[in-house]
């Protein structure tokens, strides 16, 4: 243990105002968004910082009028059939191209690496004239399939996969597992971190996904919640209590899981630069 | 042997599935849409028309707007906020540090947020009769309001504050995970030799964060490149206004494409052009950046080999 104690520094002084400071704008923003979901829209604009009354009422225009259950249950079900959909297959060729290496194999994964610098906006109008001719536009299915086809999460999984000690497959092999048996049975339940990591930061992003959505979903029954917020926003006499409770429902699934996995979400978002 | 091959041909089996979707979904687009460049609709007729597209991409006003408003924005966001979380990373790191896992979640919390959750909050914050200017007001600091979302200066102020928030914690995170890998023997030596703490952050510290900055940088630039999110939701009216913000100052190039395919008669032909013109950018910026880096990297390397041998 370090027993040489040295007298504090006035350099320490400056570092804990500027984390002080820090803080306080970085958190204010949310203790702006619970005071202003029970206040009125003139309220809520003006800066009002206490707690009002006006919650109930709030939230009653944001079920009722705004239909947000019906968004929450579209981001649900979009978040979790993506999350399913996306670990089960990215995790099982992620396991393809690290335990069973070919030259052929690794050009194929350089070529995919290589189209992570596509951007978004180069795929859009192909993929909503393809979605167009699959009948899938205003379907939940047009985000859950093109979310789940990321490249990105097959790199996450293979960069985990890489310490992964290969005697304990060969063992299966011998004792008669197939293939197939040896991922799901032995490879999978051994890697549950990963699992969680790789399923928090999926969520994430389908649950905060806007583009894609605004693209294809077209109609107010198939509305996501990121939708919906944003369509409260720039209506033309804005709602600004109803907004506020609209951003606090939405943002609190994420907070929990936040919370609730730190560790996880944490490395699930430096999974990317592991060595 | 016969086994050995049979097990390498089951790994294709593995990649199917995901290979199957990603073909459809990312592949066929991007060949789709490198052929569309070539091409030009009017209505259901979709015409070849060669390097038209990319002709009319040299002479079109709008996207040079576009393109001018988002490099202003990722030479002037980027940058501050990449040495904001450095420094902030820089800060949380010292060991002796009180309320290290508070400051650290405080910073972080902003990154968790949806894009646009805080864009319609910081576009409230901004309101004309809104928070700031009440409480610059307030205190004597302001007489009168500024009309923040109306000139393009400010309103282009407020979006780079915005995504500031955001962002510098994330970012944050990956220098302090680097940082935590430095052996801390490093410092140790340095500061036998007499380094002060500031010296070892520039000479060991930054130097050893290199891989780090430079991935921070190339997301970062990849990202602000596609900005589409903040812009469209900040500008009133949302994707349905005449102007992206005071003097189209939100037009960046995302939101220009999806205005050329979704907003009046589609130009997919057009809009694929200008999606290829960003591809092109983010290319030549990502080769640059990993340029700049292997140089200072030789340099270091260069350095270090004189530093051990005048050791030994």
């Amino acid at each position: 243990m370090d027993t040489r104690k040295k007298p504090r520094r006035p350099g320490m002084i400056i570092v804990y105002i500027v984390l002080s400071i820090a803080s306080i704008f970085s958190l204010f923003p949310f203790l702006w968004i619970v005071v202003g979901s029970t206040n009125t829209s003139t309220d809520v604009i003006q800066g009002k910082m206490t707690f009002g009354n006006q919650w109930s009422t709030n939230i009653t225009k944001l079920f009722g009028n705004a239909n947000m259950s019906t968004a929450l249950m579209n981001s649900l079900k979009i978040a979790l059939f993506t999350v399913i959909l996306t670990l089960l297959i990215t995790s099982m060729a992620a396991y393809g191209f690290q335990m069973y290496k070919t030259k052929r194999k690794e050009k194929l994964y350089s070529f995919f690496l290589l189209t992570m610098m596509v951007p978004f906006a180069s795929l859009m109008i192909p993929l909503f004239k393809l979605i167009a001719t699959l009948h899938l536009i205003n379907s939940v299915w047009a985000i859950i399939l093109v979310s789940s086809a990321s490249v990105f999460m097959v790199f996450f999984f293979r960069q985990s996969f890489v310490n992964y000690p290969s005697d304990v497959l060969e063992a299966a092999r011998v004792d008669g597992a197939n293939e197939v048996m040896t991922f799901f049975r032995i490879f999978v339940p051994s890697m549950k971190s990963t699992y969680a990591a790789a399923a928090i930061y999926t969520f994430m992003t389908s649950w905060n996904n806007y583009l894609w959505p605004l693209i294809v979903l077209q109609t107010n029954e198939k509305q996501t919640t990121t939708l919906l917020i944003s369509s409260l926003s720039s209506a033309y006499t804005p709602d600004y209590g109803v907004i506020m409770s609209g951003i606090s429902i939405a943002t609190l699934p994420v907070i929990i899981i936040f919370f609730a996995f730190q560790r996880q979400f944490v490395e699930g978002m430096l999974g990317s630069v592991k060595q | 042997m016969a086994t050995e091959l049979k097990r390498k041909k089951v790994g294709w089996y593995f990649i199917t599935p995901v290979g199957i979707l990603l073909g459809i979904f990312l592949l066929y687009p991007i060949f789709y849409s490198l052929y569309l460049t070539l091409t030009s609709t009017r209505g259901t007729l979709t015409q070849f028309t060669g390097l038209a597209n990319y002709r009319k991409l040299f002479s079109d006003p709008s996207f040079f707007k576009a393109l001018k408003n988002t490099f202003r924005i990722l030479f002037l966001q980027v940058p501050l906020m990449l040495v904001l979380a450095l420094i902030f990373a820089a800060m949380l790191n010292s060991k002796k540090l009180k309320f290290r896992g508070f400051f650290r979640t405080a910073i972080f919390l902003p990154s968790v947020t949806s894009l646009i959750a805080y864009t319609i909050l910081f576009k409230m914050l901004f309101a004309y009769d809104g928070l700031v200017n009440s409480t610059l007001i307030k205190i004597h600091l302001l007489d009168a309001p500024i009309a923040w979302m109306q000139a393009p200066g400010t309103a282009t102020f407020v979006l780079i504050l915005a995504m500031i928030w955001r962002w510098t914690g994330y970012n944050m995170i990956f220098y302090l995970s680097a940082m935590q890998n430095i052996s801390g023997d490093l410092y140790e030596a340095a500061s036998i030799d007499g380094a002060s703490s500031s010296q070892g952050f520039f000479k060991i510290t930054l130097p050893l964060l290199k891989p780090m900055i430079l991935f921070t940088t190339v997301m970062s630039t990849i990202g602000t490149l596609q900005l589409f999110d903040e812009p469209m939701n900040f500008s009133a009216g949302g994707t349905t206004a005449s102007m992206v913000g005071p003097d189209n100052c939100f037009l960046t190039l995302s939101v220009y494409i999806y205005n050329l395919c979704f907003k009046y008669t589609p130009k997919f032909g057009y809009a694929a052009t200008v999606s290829y013109a960003i591809l092109i950018i983010v290319a030549i910026l990502t080769i640059i950046q990993f340029r700049v880096s292997e140089d200072s990297d030789v340099r270091l390397e260069r350095k270090m080999a004189k530093a051990i041998k005048r050791g030994n």
